[in-house]
């Protein structure tokens, strides 16, 4: 390893002054007003910092009542999920750099799912679908193994994508199909079904792929790869999506 | 007000909590209160494994474990309750990897294994590879795990319920639950939930310092609910900062890193852990090297213009290596630092990250009012509780264990004594204080801010009980503290609504923060050695004569209503092992 004197980050912050960022937040308090409104905050940022940071300076600093979910901060719990600058991302792993700082940043609640308070948004149709694609592993053993169930590497490899996900629903609120008829399950689901289908533990596969076969499943995914440009996790959401409707119609998986 | 009744209630929903559900669920009617989403939880940021001897890899057995365990604590476990968590790891792993959990394989299709710090083979002759693990995402595995096993089980969930109390009723002149006190955050509704038993899995408390790996969601509200009811804290001043955080930021970098040959160097590019722990170098226990960090920081030896981080060195292994091992936290180091990890070191420093400390409780979960009586229906689990397994200093892979073990143990517990008993009568206005509480905060109108006293909160806590403490210090900290608890009863919050009042929240959880701060300073002034995660440098030596023993902080309320913390001392079960001089 080479010994720097100073390092790439150290070099980049003290390049990096505080600069004035303009956040503009759609805000929406029923017991306040009916209908939503924007607001602008402006905010002393550094550029590397976290959009979510943007929002605990206004947060702590100048509005106490701005509402949003948030637990980790760094991408794991998917608590964070908004549309910012009209984009699906996590609010703590988009820094502001990333988004444009010289023109106002827009943050506003995921599409398709019933805002309650500024960012926070109904999760339980969301929830809804994961559960009735049955995310979990179902086995016909009659003899449970003592020991671990084997699996090769390669097999674990099949779905390895697919087990990332964090449920934060930036997949499913970036979906246009799923904006104009919330019945359809939407990315995130199908994802799970996948993670369980393509496991070569599990034997609910037909049963899963007959959930996904209904008029609101797979088949209405038109594949605009907004879910796969939204997912924070990296997940090929498309390809997994292709990879079941390959499965329901070859019966092979 | 809204009043429900169920056999058991479970407060949390991180992996101790949903592991318990999943026992209790199938053994009596139970509703999982969460403050979070159930996969929000912060198991989720556990990254490294699940340490049990599988043996799948190489020679190794639950003694061995045991042993590493005991010794990685600074031998403050209590020896029976660890004997339990490394005897139990193996079904607790196997029993995941039922459910579901993908872990990674060896080429033979059994779970493969690697190693971890503290973790060694006949009794530290050198490391051995005990950590089940899932890439470098072993928490977000088992917390999903557990959630899809809870769905399969049809776990009742009250989702965003918030505990701030828990009820005591005297039977007979014994203290014993008889339920908690939630806020829905949601509609803001107040609602009592009877129940013959109460399981806390909450998980800890580590805002109360600045750089941290835990959430902001970590704000010590069962410890806080339990404590100000009665319940002594055990052992509160031990605190593990893992060595490598994100440098400013306290985002973890698993250990797993130097599990798989990651290095940590200084700013002259020095191995400088062979100079603290000859054998097991960069993979001693966390304590041990997040002090030796600290050295090399304060002897100037640190990187950067500040000279205030080192490096966590990965540039050596195979860029394949680290996509497949290693992927979320070299994705970590891009985003956030800009890194790229192939190619440079990551700057890393200490991050507050466990604490060892908590509710105390037996091996079967239940929770103890003082250090033998029990609470009847009173359980806790996981970071929240103290077995003591942890004793001084926790193993890496030993949490994500422990949540297992102990979540599945009270679960099963908490359920069969719900089967024993008839529900005990709630005292009388049960939620009279969580109603004053609220009504308090929403109408204040005093002149100080959450944020500010939170900010003055973590400050001193990272300045003066962080990995090197004196008297001094920790006294600063003692009476900033004090001051703060002062300025707190006159904080107010701007938001006065009822729907999604988060800013109540915050206020809620600083006062969980300020209290937990006090306990945990008070019992670091009162032992004077240095133990695992409690390093005195006016006491640079563990003192097994004076201090071989459990704190056990209780808080007191005087006639004008003043508070004090007393501590008392618990002994600690020693079954196997002598105490040694602590060697890596």
């Amino acid at each position: 390893m080479a010994t720097p004197v100073l390092d790439k980050a150290e070099a980049a912050s003290a390049a990096s002054p505080y600069i004035t960022v303009t956040l503009r937040i759609r805000r929406f308090n029923p017991e306040v007003a009916a209908e939503p409104h924007w607001e602008d905050f402006q905010l002393e940022m550094d550029p590397k910092e976290r959009v979510l940071d943007g929002l605990n300076k206004i947060k702590w600093d100048l509005d106490g009542t701005l509402t949003y979910r948030r637990s980790c901060a760094h991408g794991i719990c998917g608590s964070d999920a908004m549309r910012i600058n009209g984009k699906n991302r996590l609010a703590c792993k988009t820094l502001i750099k990333d988004v444009n700082p010289g023109k106002p940043i827009t943050v506003e609640p995921i599409k398709g799912l019933t805002a309650l308070k500024d960012l926070v948004v109904d999760m339980e149709p969301f929830f809804q679908a994961y559960r009735d694609v049955m995310p979990f592993l179902i086995t016909n053993d009659t003899n449970e193994p003592t020991r671990e169930r084997l699996q090769s590497p390669e097999d674990r490899e099949r779905f390895d994508d697919t087990t990332k996900c964090i449920l934060c629903a930036a997949c499913t609120s970036s979906c246009p199909v799923f904006w104009n008829d919330g019945q359809y399950f939407g990315p995130a689901a199908i994802v799970n079904a996948h993670r369980f289908i393509f496991d070569s533990r599990d034997d609910a596969g037909e049963q899963r792929l007959e959930i996904l076969n209904d008029r609101d499943g797979v088949w209405r995914c038109r594949t605009t790869f907004n879910c796969t440009d939204a997912c924070p996790r990296g997940i090929e959401v498309t390809k997994a999506i292709q990879e079941v409707k390959r499965a329901l119609i070859t019966r092979r998986f | 007000m809204k009043i429900h009744k169920y056999d058991t209630v479970i407060v949390g929903a991180g992996g101790a909590g949903m592991r318990a559900a999943i026992e209790s669920t199938k053994r009596s009617r139970t509703a999982v209160l969460t403050k979070l989403y159930p996969t929000r939880s912060h198991t989720g940021a556990a990254q490294g494994g699940m340490a049990a001897a599988l043996a799948n890899v190489e020679e190794d057995n639950w003694e061995w474990h045991t042993f590493d365990t005991v010794k990685g604590g600074d031998y403050l476990v209590d020896q029976d309750a660890a004997e339990i968590l490394a005897k139990e790891a193996i079904d607790a792993v196997l029993d995941l990897e039922k459910m579901g959990l993908p872990f990674n394989r060896t080429p033979n299709g059994t779970i493969d294994q690697r190693r971890f710090g503290g973790h060694t083979r006949n009794h530290g002759e050198a490391p051995v590879r005990r950590s089940c693990y899932a890439a470098d995402r072993t928490g977000h595995m088992i917390l999903q795990t557990l959630y899809q096993n809870c769905v399969k089980e049809g776990v009742e969930f009250f989702n965003e319920f918030y505990v701030l109390d828990q009820l005591i009723t005297e039977v007979d002149g014994v203290k014993t639950s008889s339920g908690v006190v939630a806020y829905e955050l949601a509609t803001g509704e107040i609602h009592v939930f009877q129940a013959k038993s109460v399981i806390y899995a909450s998980g800890g408390t580590g805002k109360f310092f600045k750089v941290t790996s835990n959430a902001h969601t970590l704000t010590g509200d069962g410890q806080a609910a339990c404590f100000r009811r009665g319940i002594p804290l055990e052992d509160m001043e031990f605190f593990q900062f893992h060595p490598t955080g994100i440098w400013r930021m306290g985002i973890l970098l698993t250990e797993g890193a130097r599990g798989e040959g990651g290095i940590l160097r200084n700013k002259d590019g020095e191995r400088f852990m062979e100079k603290y722990a000859p054998v097991m170098k960069d993979l001693a226990s966390r304590d041990v090297v997040s002090r030796s960090i600290y050295t090399e920081i304060r002897e100037g030896r640190g990187c950067g213009p500040e000279g205030d981080h080192v490096y966590l060195d990965l540039t050596h292994l195979p860029p394949e290596q680290l996509d497949a091992k290693l992927p979320d936290i070299t994705e970590f180091a891009r985003t956030y630092l800009g890194i790229e990890p192939y190619t440079d070191p990551i700057p890393i420093q200490p991050t507050a990250h466990y604490a060892m400390g908590g509710i105390p409780t037996n091996v079967e979960g239940e929770v103890l009012a003082d250090n033998t009586t029990v609470v009847p229906g009173l359980y806790a689990a996981g970071e929240v509780a103290c077995v003591s397994v942890h004793g001084a200093n926790r193993l890496g892979t030993n949490s994500l264990l422990d949540i297992n073990v102990f979540g599945r143990r009270a679960g099963i517990a908490a359920a069969d004594y719900a089967h024993t008993v008839d529900f005990v009568d709630l005292p009388e206005n049960p939620a009279g204080m969580v109603v004053a509480q609220i009504e308090r905060l929403r109408d204040a109108t005093g002149t100080e801010r959450v944020a500010d006293i939170r900010r003055e909160l973590q400050e001193t806590m990272d300045a003066n009980v962080m990995v090197f403490r004196t008297e001094q210090t920790i006294k600063t900290a003692v009476e900033k503290i004090a001051e703060l608890r002062e300025r707190y009863r006159h904080v107010s919050i701007q938001d006065k609504g009822k729907r999604f009042n988060t800013d109540l929240l915050e206020a809620i959880e600083l006062g969980n923060l300020l209290e937990l701060a006090e306990v945990m300073a008070v019992s670091a002034l009162a032992r004077k050695e240095s133990r695992g995660g409690h390093y005195r440098e006016d006491y640079p030596n563990r003192d097994d004569v004076n201090f071989m023993r459990h704190t056990m902080a209780y808080r007191e309320v005087g006639d004008d209503g003043s508070e004090t913390v007393r501590l008392d001392y618990k002994p600690v079960v020693q079954t196997r092992y002598q105490p040694m001089e602590r060697k890596y």
